[in-house]
């Protein structure tokens, strides 16, 4: 190859100085066809018809090891060969599923990033196997279904009456779980003269606490807010909280307004956040992984953050003593529900003339042996219930409020992504301090209005 | 003699004003990737500590770690390819196509031009999946030559356009008197359109193997055979694997662009050489 | 028409067949796919497409003002980058252009920026413009305007004019290696024309430089705008679009759409728009330019 790049160097400058055009005519035809050659290198079949090779398509590039080893044992103990392939960043792996899709060249296994309504669009056109009755099949005693978390299976299933057409049933199997909670650093508590063990358990105390840490220097809250979809989690736990479940839904389905006195609580908590100056100072743009880097560099003392950050942080700095809380409670009246439920997940292409062994692997994939070896790899919450014994604390802490979860994909009723990402972004704007709680909501609400109308 | 003396002096003053300036612009340029570069020398226990732009105890460990845990090895050889076909073809049907634009007459030209521009102009969300479509009927997925073909298109609008402006300005009579000595269009294209824009393909040249090299949105949706793959997917993959630690992070990002770097070194003389092209102009 | 007339006419299109087979295989077609899916609902999934006609126009022109203000923070970007980028870019082009000791090395350090990927850049000026720990507000405090730092990139009034200066930073490169290439191929005798006649740097650059720079002028005038109003990637490793929607630009606004909320048709319908937006600019950019070189 670098002959060649010499070559074409050479050609360049003979062109240039106008010498005799024969000197050069074999090194270029040389090169020519040996490029040529090298360009066809890579045809031929390259899906081959072979029933015992499993293809799967996946995003997750940190857990690439754990899976071709368990692509190994699994060759080894059934027989059938399963081939993982990586497309990182999942920016590239979501236009690759969905490019697929349109040519019918899907793999046997791959997963779905989006929304639970894209999820249903693969569902509907037909690339989408369903699994319910392998889920429910009796294996000596206990059914394939029950080994998971229960909200971990629910994320994947439609129930009757669903808003998008779908038929009742679960189309995917999940391999591992994550919740979204707060965290908060034990040590830089013991520094502001704060109990270690005593976190905040409703807002008064938060409150209290950042003060006290605010006295001694110690910022308070980060979290990556310049991702919309994080503010949506914290916003909506405390909605959920302040007003319960029913009347968040209502508010989806429209009939209760936004400028609600209780929606409007809910958006000043952020005013308050920033009139105390609670936030860490450009947390409102800042993305997930600075977010975790300043958590872990201690520069805050709360966070907001996903299960997965558990290895994260364990990358980052080692040291760092924290524990999981749940967010500070608004009102005892209501429960305080978190984001949480499948982590990933895996579906099955039902034309694929492998179905049946890949639904096998799946299977496999999701016993106990297996999701202890793949939690421990990967630092991730398993979906198999059975293993929380053997995973480390922190991470068990997150599973702790499993019961407790729930999850936009689990919503009975969705909101439309318009009126969230109005919604979203009024609380940035709230928290840099460029409108009131009372603007927003009214901007949210003539959004929310508009999308109304269009629906009719 | 005053005079000469009080011209020298403004000639300092101003040239040291003008090295200044350059050099806080250069340090302003230097600083980051050499920033990349010294923490990629840090382990993952300094790498937030030291703040140094001069580690102590270089850790050159993050280079094996990352050329091996990457697979740049192939990798490397495959974005070679990539870039230097992409190049020429985009280099040789672009100047074809500005030579004829720009000197030959036939009808459609201006339609065409505009057309071919105006794609320059037209973000095209979601074409990706029309293209996989489209390589997919022509058998061209998980093929070195449908990678190769889209590229090189991408390539062409920014390239007419470029080479046009300059063929425009090149002198008339320079042509003429060729054709008065007998030659064909195509020598003319070749043996006095070609060398005479030379800084204007090396600029081409660099632009392009500055795209080719850092592409992989494409890589990830046409190919699937790792064997196949560019550079970028080593790094893409890798970063996603390593994202906390940063200097094997940076270990990785700095093995990718040095190569562009060389590109644009050996280029950059080119675009000096291109005074001599010039100079026959006048 | 004689066989002589059609060979030299067929000869002609022969230059530009390679050009227009690629072309129109990787672009029209996609090309089309989009203005057929600007008039439809589609999530980018399904294989079924419902048709809406100009529905989506209807809305993106009369009804998103999220999509416009994306316009103008992105003009705002265009503007700054067209008259302090190029400036920039131009002032070190002559620089280098002259007999200067050392300017090998300066054109290769300018051109470092364009090559580094958007994860180094994004990494780097997150560091600077960081509210607590960054270099910026460091430096504000040691010489003693300390009341001025703030986090840079989440406040409404500086997170515009903080991307654009990274988008500057990152791209002056790229004006400067084509404003150079153009100074290199102006004659040097008319400079030692011009010198042996006594006329000054300014006279100079006004009456021999800027005339012939023209076309490269245009040349970068019309890249930097297509290349600063589609500006992303910076957007997205910094601040995401928010505070708000002070940095929302019409690419990510584009992204939003097809893919957080799957809206395909709308967002092809949103392609268009901005595409013939662009189109529009450039045609008069063109037009004002050639207009100017007549005077």
């Amino acid at each position: 190859m670098i002959d060649n790049i010499q070559n074409i160097c050479y050609a360049f400058r003979l062109m240039t100085f106008k010498k005799n055009l024969s000197e050069l005519r074999p090194n270029l035809s040389i090169f020519i066809i040996s490029f040529i050659l090298f360009a066809f290198a890579g045809c031929g079949p390259s899906r081959d018809k072979d029933l015992n090779t499993l293809t799967v398509w996946h995003w997750m590039s940190d857990r690439e090891a754990a899976f071709q080893e368990l692509a190994e044992q699994f060759e080894e103990e059934q027989g059938v060969k399963v081939r993982f392939d990586l497309y990182a960043p999942s920016e590239a792996y979501a236009q690759r599923v969905k490019a697929s899709a349109q040519t019918n060249t899907l793999p046997d296994i791959f997963g779905i990033l989006g929304e639970k309504r894209d999820f249903a669009s693969f569902i509907l056109s037909g690339y989408v196997a369903g699994l319910t009755a392998y889920l429910n099949e009796k294996d000596g005693g206990l059914s394939w279904k029950e080994r998971f978390f229960e909200k971990a299976v629910q994320v994947n299933e439609f129930l009757p009456g669903n808003e998008y057409g779908v038929e009742p049933g679960i189309y995917a199997v999940p391999l591992d779980i994550t919740t979204i909670q707060m965290l908060y650093n034990k040590k830089l508590y013991e520094k502001a003269g704060l109990d270690p063990n005593r976190p905040p358990d409703s807002w008064e105390e938060f409150l209290s606490h950042a003060r006290a840490l605010r006295a001694k220097g110690i910022p308070g809250l980060v979290s990556g807010f310049g991702e919309i979809w994080m503010i949506e989690a914290l916003a909506s736990n405390w909605a959920m909280n302040l007003m319960g479940e029913e009347k968040v839904f209502k508010t989806y389905e429209g009939k209760v307004p936004y400028t609600d006195s209780d929606w409007v609580k809910v958006l000043s908590l952020f005013k308050q956040m920033a009139d105390e100056k609670i936030l860490v100072e450009g947390a409102v743009t800042m993305v997930n992984k600075t977010a975790e880097q300043t958590f872990a560099n201690e520069r805050a003392a709360y966070a907001f953050n996903g299960s997965w950050s558990v290895n994260v942080y364990r990358g980052m700095n080692p040291q760092l003593d924290y524990a999981v809380i749940l967010p500070p409670k608004i009102t005892h009246i209501y429960p305080m529900k978190i984001w949480g439920g499948a982590g990933t997940s895996f579906m099955v292409n039902d034309r694929s003339p492998r179905r049946e062994n890949a639904i096998r692997f799946l299977k496999w994939l999701t016993e106990d042996k297996q999701q202890v070896f793949f939690a421990g790899r990967t630092q991730n919450l398993p979906a198999n219930k059975n293993c929380l014994s053997d995973i480390p604390l922190v991470l068990a802490q997150f599973a702790d409020d499993m019961d407790n979860t729930t999850h936009p994909n689990v919503y009975p009723v969705r909101e439309n992504a318009a009126v969230t990402e109005a919604f979203d972004k009024g609380i940035q704007s709230i928290l840099i301090g460029e409108k009131t709680p009372e603007a927003v909501a009214r901007e949210v609400q003539k959004v929310k209005e508009k999308e109304l109308r269009k629906k009719q | 003699m005053a005079r000469w003396g009080m011209d020298k002096w403004k000639h300092l003053g101003l040239s040291f004003f003008i090295h200044l300036f350059l050099i806080v612009v250069s340090l302003s340029c230097l600083f980051p990737l050499w920033w990349a570069f010294a923490s990629s020398l840090k382990t993952q226990g300094t790498v937030f500590t030291d703040l140094s732009l001069f580690p102590k105890s270089p850790h050159w460990g993050n280079y094996y770690t990352a050329w091996v845990q990457a697979d740049f090895g192939v990798y490397f050889l495959n974005s070679l390819f990539y870039t230097v076909t992409v190049v020429l073809g985009v280099i040789f049907i672009a100047s074809m196509a500005a030579f004829a634009f720009s000197r030959l007459h036939f009808r459609g030209k201006n339609v065409l031009f505009f057309i071919l521009i105006s794609t320059m102009m037209i973000p095209i969300p979601g074409s990706f999946i029309a293209l996989y479509v489209l390589l997919n009927k022509l058998h061209l997925v998980d093929t070195r030559l449908g990678y190769i073909l889209p590229q090189i298109n991408g390539g062409l609008a920014l390239g007419i356009f470029l080479l046009k402006t300059f063929f425009d300005d090149l002198p008339k009579e320079l042509e003429d008197s060729a054709r008065i000595d007998g030659c064909g269009r195509f020598r003319v294209y070749w043996h006095i359109a070609l060398p005479l824009a030379r800084p204007a393909i090396a600029v081409l040249a660099i632009f392009n193997i500055l795209a080719v090299w850092n592409e992989y949105l494409l890589a990830m949706l046409v190919l699937s055979n790792k064997n196949l793959m560019p550079l970028q997917r080593g790094l893409m993959v890798f970063q996603g694997a390593h994202i906390t630690e940063y200097p094997l992070l940076m270990a990785g990002i700095v093995i990718t662009v040095l190569p562009v770097l060389a590109a644009y070194l050996f280029l950059q003389k080119h675009i000096i050489k291109g005074i001599t092209a010039g100079a026959v102009k006048g | 028409m004689n066989l002589q007339k059609i060979r030299l006419v067929a000869g002609n299109y022969v230059f530009i067949l390679p050009a227009l087979l690629l072309f129109a295989t990787f672009s029209l077609y996609p090309f089309f796919k989009v203005f057929q899916l600007s008039v439809m609902d589609w999530d980018g999934i399904s294989p079924k497409m419902v048709y809406v006609g100009f529905e989506n126009f209807k809305d993106l022109l009369f009804d998103n003002s999220v999509f416009w203000l994306s316009m103008r923070n992105a003009a705002f970007v265009t503007f700054l980058a067209l008259t302090v980028q190029n400036s920039l870019a131009l002032f070190l082009a002559w620089c280098c252009d002259r007999e200067i000791r050392g300017g090998n090395v300066y054109r290769v350090i300018f051109y470092l920026p364009p090559v580094l990927s958007g994860i180094v850049v994004g990494l780097i000026w997150n560091w600077i413009y960081d509210g607590h720990y960054g270099l910026l507000n460091h430096f504000l405090h040691f010489i003693g305007l300390g009341d001025l730092s703030r986090a840079w990139l989440s406040e409404g009034r500086t997170a515009l004019i903080a991307v654009s200066v990274i988008h500057m930073w990152k791209g002056f490169g790229w004006g400067f290696v084509i404003l150079l290439a153009g100074l290199q191929s102006i004659p040097r005798e008319l400079y030692e024309a011009a010198r042996v006649d006594g006329a000054s740097g300014w006279v100079v650059f006004k009456n021999i430089t800027a005339p012939l720079m023209i076309p490269v002028f245009i040349l970068v005038s019309i890249l930097t705008i297509l290349g600063t109003m589609q500006i992303f990637d910076i957007i997205i490793a910094t601040t995401g679009g928010g505070p708000g929607y002070h940095t929302e630009v019409p690419i990510t606004r584009i992204v939003t759409t097809m893919i957080g909320s799957s809206r395909f048709g709308y967002a092809c319908a949103m392609g268009v728009v901005f595409g013939l937006v662009l189109l529009a600019v450039s045609m008069i950019q063109i037009r004002v330019s050639k207009a100017m070189r007549q005077v």
